[in-house]
């Protein structure tokens, strides 16, 4: 890996504390890549992605899989299968880091789909990066979809800070009897980006629940929209948030859709879009805080960034 | 020394603030009471710049600070707690506390403070300061970022608002501190008389004018003397409460 590489690497994952297993994939090809005892990861026949293998009853290990696109004017697809075998416990990071410093778009399209056995947890993290000077674009539309059976449990977060110019997320969730999936989601965008969240969860067995919270900072010229799905297809649990923080010429559009097909489907959807409060900004500037400092530490508060 | 000169404030053709002139001492505890409406408020919040007055003039210590901003006078040494603390999505009671220090605290620290409004720090440190809190935490929690900053005139709008009896020794001993520690002037807004009893000094507002300003021998016999929800116009709901 060059010296730039592990830096647009390290904006997404912090590349120099690797623990477990690994794969690392550049301009659409593996470049690096660690197995353990537990996790296996092996290519797809069609070298379009990898599989990564979880034994049953594995606890607390980690698997990177990060990607870094360096070519402009690359668009890579990428397919990421995740076994997870029952009663393992694991945390997963992924992410894709664009540095494009010329004029042809570069697309990164992930798409990874967890298959978590009966009892199996899963903490996954992705953030998403852009980066360089040129006119071309840095385009990601990951796609995660995640199937729970029995007893098992997933926790994602989803991080886009920066440098993204045009994102579509799509997240679906099919959830069996007594699992629970949690979704934090947080996006900025600025200048005239474009980022769309598509979620669509089906609560399908007895004590399914999902709890989605989004909060995103739209700037500038930038437009976000938000669509969520959740439908209760049995007795459970959904709740979904969604919280904009809107500036400049910037626009936000929030669509809820709640489906309950059962009677003891109890299924929740609140939305918020706003300017920064100005009793928010005062308070801080009784603190000795000026106008901007107060107005980055309320975003940086409300991203979880600070 | 804080001095308030002339100031008026007019909003919807209704004189809030009329010519009213108070110096305020050093090391002083000052109260400032009045039925509601009266103008209490209004006049802390120009202190702080949070309104910005019509005409007139606020000198701290020898300095017009009356077209200053909100931050430029928070970093000459002036502080404000809220009547109803501001909420935040994300930010913790750590997090401000640290923004309210002037130094850097860790949260042993900021567990401390939290202990002195009577708060079980280990359960509030890492808490997020927002709605899941309630309006009583939210006002220890005020009370103590405020505290924390140590500043040379703390103003308290209605410090005892939400606050339940065993928490309102907790405050009465904060503010007692804080003149030990700090010998600044501390201006409260209040309508209570067990804070009107710690005073130095009594500023009776009616109308948006100052009736009178005396220590609390001359002041509270006026405030006692006639049943006080007619004369302060307060809610008449508490025992002690104007």
């Amino acid at each position: 890996m060059e010296k730039t590489d592990y830096k647009l690497l390290s904006k997404i994952t912090d590349a120099s504390k690797y623990e477990g297993a690994y794969n690392i994939r550049k301009n659409g090809k593996g470049i690096e890549r660690k197995v353990t005892e537990n996790i296996n990861i092996v290519s797809k026949q069609d070298n379009l992605g990898i599989e990564i293998y979880v034994k049953e009853n594995t606890k607390f290990e980690f698997v990177h899989i990060p990607v870094i696109i360096t070519q402009s004017g690359l668009k890579d697809v990428v397919y990421n299968d995740f076994y997870i075998g029952k009663n393992a416990n694991v945390v997963i990071i992924a992410g894709c880091g664009i540095h494009n410093d010329h004029h042809n778009d570069s697309e990164h399209n992930g798409i990874h789909r967890f298959y978590l056995e009966e009892g199996a947890k899963v903490k996954y993290i992705e953030k998403h990066y852009g980066e360089g000077k040129g006119n071309g674009k840095r385009i990601l539309n990951p796609v995660t979809e995640i199937y729970l059976k029995n007893g098992s449990r997933l926790e994602m977060e989803s991080l886009q800070i920066k440098g993204v110019d045009s994102t579509i997320r799509t997240t679906k969730g099919e959830l069996s009897e007594n699992t629970s999936l949690t979704i934090s989601e947080k996006i900025m965008t600025s200048n005239c980006q474009y980022a769309k969240t598509i979620f669509d969860i089906a609560l399908n067995g007895q004590n399914a629940s999902t709890k989605v919270i989004s909060r995103s900072v739209a700037t500038e010229e930038s437009i976000q929209q938000f669509e969520s799905k959740i439908t209760g297809n049995a007795k459970c649990f959904g709740h979904v948030e969604c919280d904009s923080i809107i500036k400049d010429n910037a626009k936000v559009i929030a669509i809820p859709e709640i489906i309950a097909n059962n009677v003891e489907a109890n299924l929740i959807h609140e939305a918020a879009i706003g300017k920064i409060a100005g009793e928010q900004l005062i308070k801080l500037m009784t603190l000795g805080l000026n106008e901007k400092e107060a107005e980055k530490v309320i975003i940086n508060g409300f991203l979880g960034t600070a | 020394m804080l001095e308030i000169r002339d100031l008026c404030f007019t909003r919807d053709n209704k004189n809030i603030l009329e010519h009213i002139n108070a110096t305020f001492k050093t090391d002083k505890f000052i109260v400032i009471t009045g039925p509601n409406g009266s103008g209490k408020s209004t006049l802390a919040k120009m202190i702080m710049g949070i309104e910005k007055p019509d005409s007139g003039s606020i000198i701290w210590e020898g300095e017009d600070i009356t077209n200053l901003s909100i931050d430029e006078r928070a970093k000459m040494g002036i502080g404000f707690a809220f009547q109803q603390p501001v909420k935040f999505k994300g930010i913790t009671v750590y997090d401000l506390l640290k923004l309210s220090s002037k130094k850097d605290i860790n949260k042993r620290e900021a567990c401390q403070i939290l202990s002195k409004v009577g708060l079980c720090a280990n359960e509030y440190v890492d808490r997020e300061v927002n709605g899941s809190l309630s309006g009583g935490e939210l006002k220890r929690i005020e009370i103590a970022s405020v505290s924390v900053r140590k500043a040379k005139l703390t103003i308290f709008d209605e410090p005892e608002a939400g606050i339940d009896l065993w928490s309102f020794q907790n405050l009465i001993q904060i503010f007692e501190e804080m003149r030990k520690e700090i010998k600044g002037t501390t201006i409260i807004i209040s309508h209570q008389e067990r804070i009107l009893e710690i005073a130095d000094e009594i500023l009776l507002m009616k109308a948006g004018k100052i009736e009178k300003q005396g220590n609390k021998e001359e002041i509270l016999p006026l405030v006692f003397s006639r049943p006080l929800c007619c004369k302060l116009g307060g809610e008449n709901n508490g025992e002690n409460r104007l």
